[in-house]
């Protein structure tokens, strides 16, 4: 049972007796003056004083979750080489202490996997777009002038956005006074659909930043590269950053004609561009990914902050990457409309004097809903209420997919494909995305949309060699566990049903994996084994959505439990942060 | 014979500025450019070899001043685009060379006199490679690599 607002807000001002409260997940800097640190009143967590003269307010990677959730955070987020250790790759109690979080406060369920299920029946879901909106507008009110950025993977994500191509988060965006915003998923809507939303429903009103897409054919911008807006007085110059690797991880047929990439060079150009145009403040609104975002700051110099998304990273303060133009802060927002960055620029005589920076999570029992947006969001879905309702099963456990390997709802989702598929092995993406669903919940058709809703969904079945599949799990890792950030990315390893193997994620590729077995046996390079999956990238496929089969699956299975949960044998990794110490 | 259209040997006798950026592979047929196609180059197997082959000798010095631009990880392993500055006087010829390739090099071009060390094309990759490039100037062979990455893709978070 969800505990009362009354007691919640209890919670936290026991919480912050103790030096913790949601504002205390602030970045005081130490030149602060003693006593600066905002008192939140037990009565109203979210009532934050403004600070400095130039704010920016920044959610990212929502997935188009317009209603409340459940989102459970890693236990498992490997980082390798010299990125061991360090933020995004900490889990759990390592994330805690290094972040000097309470354990056991709700600051704590809303960063991490600890305890997951009984807070989160207790602190009930988090985000959504009514919350999220009464939030935004609670800090604008003390922030004259913020502006709102977005940093992508909002249009897609839900059953509605899928059903509408887009048009509901594009609608949702615009109520919720997003100023600028930056892609990834929404490239899979296809070149042409994108155009059509920048050109019309965009148009003097939100801005579509990318200063790394071109055109193959010229090799000219396909989209303005940055903005400089006038905040309190101050130019404040905005640069998107697409995610470089669309044409890679997502299909290529969906944007033929664009060309991607990281652009370091062209990105300095674009920060000295921006300088000699008078930004006092330049800020890229990035979703390359955390660990590329730290390698870019340190590169790239006269950037002020990278605030980033893509790899779902919660981070409550900002990681300051000192590079030789000076210093530049790295922050990442999570996901799912489960937080919102609010980063305050104390900016004087032509630069920034002082900063603070807070990730908020949108805890929706806390927060009422918008009456507007609330509205919005039912209607939106009314058309497909019935069909979003429809209860397929029982889950006697927590399903959720967030981790490096397979997270319960993958493995649901690899279960039903072998068994639908009639195949011994199962492939399904290492998304991030995709919502919790608590035990003894019923699983909707929502809920599989969330995990599942793509616009290249068809299932398919294919003949493989032992030696291929070997060949598609070396290539998937070296994606995750690149040593080199600019060689990732972003998602997590291919989730395996039926397959059997172990991985060394310090490995080069063709060397991390091992072991692989099927039904006791080893596999057999030479031999061809059938295996489903779903998502190829490789062409446009007619044929059965993903979501159809999972939900076959679930009807006919009525309860799931006892999960098998199919996670590789880790080798090399001993005692890592970025590995749960009880999973 | 047929893979020869799908690299470039062109010759920088077109003009005297900055060679190849427009003659890319594809928009004229090398064979109709070229004086002699040095076909053992072209075949070769191994990155010595094709040196050996179309330049006589593979004795390269590795320069940090070549600077190679590639994507990290080629987005169509088909068509992956490199460019290539040298900032040498004299520069005789540029070659690309794709290691891993089943036949490696990929690209050569003759710089004509006084021509700036650039040179742009597209070039085909099978697999992950060191994309190198070799820049003969003033009689010494100098050398730079970059690695493209090949991959299936998907999964993309």
């Amino acid at each position: 049972m969800n505990i009362s607002r009354r007691e919640f807000l209890q919670m936290l001002a026991v919480a912050s007796a103790s030096g913790m409260s949601l504002s205390a997940c602030e970045s005081d800097k130490s030149s602060a003056p003693a006593g600066s640190k905002s008192a939140a009143s037990p009565s109203d967590p979210y009532e934050i004083p403004g600070f400095g003269n130039v704010s920016l307010l920044h959610y990212t990677d929502c997935h188009a979750q317009l209603l409340p959730i459940y989102f459970r955070e890693p236990s498992i987020n490997l980082g390798v080489g010299p990125m061991k250790g360090r933020p995004p790759h900490l889990v759990g109690d390592s994330f805690l202490s290094y972040y000097g979080i309470k354990p056991g406060s709700p600051e704590a369920h809303a960063f991490t996997y600890l305890n997951y299920v009984e807070a989160a029946q207790q602190l009930g879901k988090v985000g959504g777009f009514a919350h999220l909106s009464t939030l935004i507008k609670k800090v604008r009110a003390q922030r004259p002038g913020a502006l709102l950025l977005d940093g992508g993977d909002t249009w897609q994500g839900s059953g509605t956005s899928y059903w509408t191509n887009a048009q509901d988060m594009v609608d949702a965006q615009k109520l919720l006074g997003v100023d600028i915003m930056t892609p990834h998923w929404e490239m899979t809507f296809g070149a042409d659909r994108v155009m059509e939303i920048v050109n019309n429903d965009f148009k003097d009103n939100i801005e579509f930043l990318a200063q790394n897409v071109f055109d193959n054919e010229w090799g000219e911008q396909v989209f303005k590269p940055y903005v400089i807006r006038e905040i309190n007085n101050v130019p404040v110059a905005i640069i998107g950053q697409a995610f470089p690797y669309t044409p890679i991880a997502n299909p290529r047929f969906m944007v033929p004609d664009w060309s991607f990439g990281i652009r370091d060079e062209h990105m300095q150009q674009v920060v000295n561009e921006a300088r000699e145009k008078g930004a006092q403040v330049v800020v890229v609104l990035s979703h390359n990914g955390m660990d590329v975002d730290l390698k870019m700051a340190s590169r790239v110099t006269g950037i002020d902050a990278i605030l980033g998304g893509h790899t779902h990273d919660a981070i409550p303060r900002p990681t300051e990457v000192k590079n030789s133009g000076g210093v530049t802060l790295v922050t990442n927002a999570g996901s799912n409309s489960k937080f919102l960055g609010v980063l305050d620029l104390d900016v004087g005589d032509g630069k920034i004097r002082d900063y603070r920076y807070r990730l908020l999570p949108v805890f929706s029992n806390l927060l009422e809903a918008d009456p507007e947006m609330a509205a919005y969001i039912d209607k939106v879905r009314a058309p497909y209420k019935d069909k979003l309702d429809e209860k397929l099963a029982v889950t006697d456990e927590v399903l959720y997919r967030r981790g490096n390997f397979n997270g319960t709802f993958d493995q649901v989702i690899c279960d039903a494909l072998m068994e639908v598929q009639d195949a011994p092995v199962a492939f399904s993406p290492g998304f991030r995305w995709g919502v919790s669903v608590m035990p003894g919940e019923a699983i909707t058709f929502d809920h599989v949309m969330t995990q599942t809703a793509i616009t290249y969904p068809t299932v398919t079945r294919t003949n493989m060699t032992g030696s291929r599949i070997k060949q598609v799990l070396e290539d998937v890792a070296d994606n995750l566990f690149n040593k080199d950030p600019y060689y990732q990315q972003g998602g997590d390893m291919v989730r395996v049903g039926g397959l059997k193997y172990a991985i060394d994620p310090n490995g080069e590729i063709g060397s991390r994996i091992t072991d692989m077995e099927l039904d006791g046996k080893p596999l057999d390079p030479n031999k061809e084994y059938p295996v489903a999956g779903w998502a190829s990238v490789a062409q446009p496929l007619d044929g059965k959505p993903i979501w159809d089969l999972v939900s076959e699956y679930l009807r006919a299975k009525k309860t799931i439990s006892k999960i098998d949960l199919n996670t590789p044998q880790l080798k090399g990794v001993g005692s890592n942060p970025g590995l749960a110490t009880d999973s | 014979m047929i893979n020869m259209k799908r690299r470039t040997f062109l010759k920088g006798s077109v003009a005297a500025g900055a060679v190849g950026a427009a003659v890319s592979a594809g928009l004229l047929t090398p064979r109709v450019v070229l004086a002699a196609w040095p076909s053992a180059a072209f075949e070769a197997k191994s990155v010595d070899s094709a040196l050996d082959a179309l330049m006589g000798s593979h004795a390269v010095e590795s320069s940090d001043k070549i600077s190679i631009r590639a994507p990290d990880i080629a987005e169509n392993g088909a068509v992956v685009p490199v460019s290539v500055t040298a900032p040498m006087s004299n520069i005789d010829t540029i070659s690309i060379i794709a290691e891993k390739n089943a036949a490696p090099l990929t690209a050569a071009f003759k710089l004509g006199k006084g021509a700036e060390g650039y040179v742009s094309t597209r070039i085909k990759m099978g697999k992950t490679s060191n994309v190198i490039a070799v820049v003969k100037a003033g009689g010494k062979m100098y050398s730079a690599s970059k690695e493209v990455k090949v991959t299936i893709g998907g999964c993309g978070g």
